[in-house]
């Protein structure tokens, strides 16, 4: 325990001594009043300009990040719009490949068809009736100058004629619309052929628009791309994080799925490698092999998405040369058919054992056996089969997710970590700011315990600039002062 | 290519160091009282066998002895086995042991004496052979030793690392007049446990809500 009494001068006389000592005091902080204002000041500017230095490098490493990030954004999307922009392409080639070599046919049956329709156009058009032989007899019987019976004998013999001929003709000429309504009517499927042929390529030329669309929206895209501007980056960055979330939902799912298959399979396992072997305290070793099997059936999936150029995580992959590539697959396909059948079996060993062991139980329980169900009790077993054989092959799409998780996952990480340092430098910088009007509150305290000293030295600095007389006049002058401004 | 299989090779010995089973496995050597009265209670012990069948797991090791007037022989062990470490193989051995058991219990005689002490050294004998990582020896008895004329036991026994369980421990007419003959019986076979250096000590008398104690949880 401290002896404050040691302190004292006078221990008879605490009040003075404390008073001595206060004053001792209050002259030693005033004497070590500018250096300590210059450590303090110092100190606080050493923060501040080391957080200063901190935040500008915490920004500039910030903002390597992000073009870094950005470098890799665009890359990778641009590949995938390249794709999509060649699968459009494609799509469109083989629309043309397939409808423009129906073309020609096509149109020699149109022109064939138009052909047809002019002949019969020509044949429909209608020929003006030739002008009657008798109108010449009419006029030479009406240049007749005489009259009597013969003209008028003559005039009724023609227009009985007339008569006769005028209904011939009649009944010809109908005839001959009757033949024009034929030809007309024989037109019509040539017409309706003509119109469907035309119908199917308005709705081909459709098809090609909305391919045609979809190349210039993908375009629209890879040129925002190419230029690096911020609108697409931003929608690629979201779009980064709307599919980390669904393929990590669908990862989750996946795995649910695995887990159900590993449960399948981890007690017969034990039937192969034994049920007691351990790796490690709480590891089982048949636990291992099934989720060994599991991932590797996996890595199967994967190869075989791989080599059917579905996902793209393995660049060797993908450059192989095609024969190889499907050998590769063959390969992936048929391992992963052997590993499905494995399992499937392991399936029904499972349900053997179980059957086995519950028998067991029984017996040792002394409890009459179980009856037989019949075909109503192997339903489970050739569920758990067909599961067995089924989820191998649902597993292998696990790939396609997992690639999106592993390109949007860099992106997001990129993102977040450029955020969680421009975070970290805005933060840097405000404690930079604060310590340096600390100082300034600092040295404020300091002259707390001196204000006494500090104030008989304002005093004094004052009467030293200012000459007594001066001092006196100024009570007198200040308020003239304050008229003046007014 | 030489370092690959140095690698392979430092991996599969660091597997194999790892995968020793014998630690994870359990043995069990139960001591079945047939002496006096108590051979009656030879249809308990059949069910108590039985549950320790259903219980235990391929790997494991089993061992059911009598104790009658001098138990420290092998030809007191009524049936063993070490359960192989495939499930289906390890049935068959349960089914060929709860035989063996069945036919044990309908030729067992009473005996005139009760070697308890030679059972117990003939058990951990047989434990420390196997090797498991948990050893027990379960007394299916009322721990009432009687010895015979000449038989010597009244010496320090070894039960390192080994539990005890005493399994219905039957109350007898003496224990019944004075109940401190019973407690201080259970005392003494407690303070002789644990000073062979037995892990642990436990009584079970209630077999059809307590049987889970009979087994240490793995």
């Amino acid at each position: 325990m401290i002896d404050w009494h040691s302190w004292l001068f006078w221990p008879d006389n605490v009040a003075l001594s404390v008073v001595t000592l206060a004053i001792l005091v209050m002259l030693f902080l005033y004497a070590a009043r500018k250096p300590m204002h210059g450590v303090i000041h110092s100190s606080c500017h050493l923060v501040t300009q080391s957080t200063r230095f901190l935040s500008r490098w915490l920004f500039l490493i910030a903002e390597n990040l992000r073009l870094r990030n950005q470098s890799v954004l665009f890359s990778h999307s641009q590949e995938n719009a390249a794709v999509m922009i060649e699968r459009e392409f494609e799509r469109v080639g083989n629309i043309i490949r397939k409808d423009m070599q129906d073309f020609p046919a096509l149109q020699r049956k149109l022109s064939e068809e138009v052909t047809r329709i002019e002949e019969d156009y020509h044949k429909c058009g209608e020929v003006p009736p030739p002008p009657p032989e008798w109108v010449d007899a009419i006029e030479s019987v009406s240049n007749l100058k005489s009259g009597g019976d013969v003209p008028r004998k003559l005039l009724e013999d023609i227009a009985k004629s007339i008569h006769k001929i005028h209904d011939k003709i009649v009944s010809e000429y109908r005839r001959a619309y009757e033949d024009r309504h034929k030809i007309l009517k024989g037109m019509l499927p040539s017409w309706r052929t003509v119109g469907r042929a035309v119908t199917e390529i308005d709705k081909k030329m459709l098809t090609l628009q909305s391919n045609a669309k979809q190349i210039d929206g993908q375009m629209a895209k890879f040129e925002g791309m190419r230029a690096k501007d911020a609108k697409t980056e931003n929608a690629l960055v979201s779009s980064a994080f709307v599919q980390l979330a669904i393929s990590g939902l669908v990862m989750v799912i996946a795995m649910g799925g695995a887990f159900i298959n590993y449960k399948l399979i981890a007690l017969p396992m034990s039937e192969m490698v034994g049920a007691s072997d351990y790796i490690s305290n709480n590891l089982k070793t048949s636990d291992v092999a099934a989720l060994v099997i599991i991932l590797m059936e996996a890595s199967m999936g994967l190869f075989l998405l791989e080599s059917l150029r579905i996902t793209q995580l393995f660049p060797r992959i993908a450059s192989m040369d095609d024969r190889m590539r499907h050998r590769l697959m063959l390969a992936a396909l048929i391992f992963l058919i052997i590993l499905a059948g494995i399992e499937s079996s392991l399936a029904l060993m499972r349900d053997m054992l179980i059957a086995d062991k519950s028998s067991l139980m029984r017996d040792l329980a002394s409890v009459a056996p179980a009856t037989d169900d019949g075909w109503f009790a192997r339903i489970p077993m050739a569920g758990q089969m067909i599961m067995g054989f089924v989820l191998p092959f649902a597993l292998a799409f696990v790939a396609i997710p997992l690639e999106s998780m592993v390109y949007s996952l860099r992106t997001v990480l990129g993102a977040l970590l450029v955020q969680t340092l421009r975070g970290l430098g805005f933060l840097v910088r405000f404690t930079g700011v604060l310590f340096k009007r600390f100082a300034k509150v600092l040295e404020l305290i300091y002259d707390i315990p001196i204000v006494i000293p500090v104030m008989i030295e304002g005093w004094v600095v004052a009467s030293r600039s200012n000459p007594p007389e001066i001092i006196q006049a100024m009570p007198e002058k200040t308020p003239a002062r304050k008229g003046s401004a007014s | 290519m030489k370092k690959l299989s140095l690698c392979v090779l430092f991996l599969t010995m660091l597997l194999s160091a790892c995968g020793d089973s014998r630690v994870h496995s359990q043995a069990v050597y139960m001591l079945v009282d047939t002496s006096g009265t108590y051979a009656q209670e030879v249809g308990k012990a059949a069910k108590i066998i039985n549950y320790l069948l259903a219980t235990l797991n391929p790997g494991d090791s089993l061992a059911v002895a009598k104790v009658e007037t001098r138990s420290f022989t092998e030809k007191d062990i009524v049936a063993k086995v070490t359960f192989d470490k495939r499930p289906s193989q390890a049935t068959l051995q349960k089914r060929a042991f709860k035989s063996k058991i069945e036919e044990f219990t309908k030729v067992a005689k009473g005996t005139a004496y009760t070697d308890i002490t030679g059972g117990l050294l003939q058990g951990a004998e047989y434990l420390n052979e196997t090797k498991a990582g948990t050893k027990t020896i379960v007394i299916f008895s009322d721990m009432q030793e009687e010895l015979g004329k000449g038989t010597i036991r009244d010496f320090p026994i070894r039960l390192d690392g080994i539990r005890i369980v005493a399994l219905n421990v039957t109350k007898l007419k003496t224990d019944n007049a004075d109940p401190r003959i019973y407690l201080d019986r259970l005392a003494r076979w407690e303070e002789k446990a644990r000073k062979a250096g037995a892990t642990d000590w436990v009584v079970v008398n209630d077999l059809e809500y307590n049987m889970e104690s009979i087994l240490s949880p793995r």
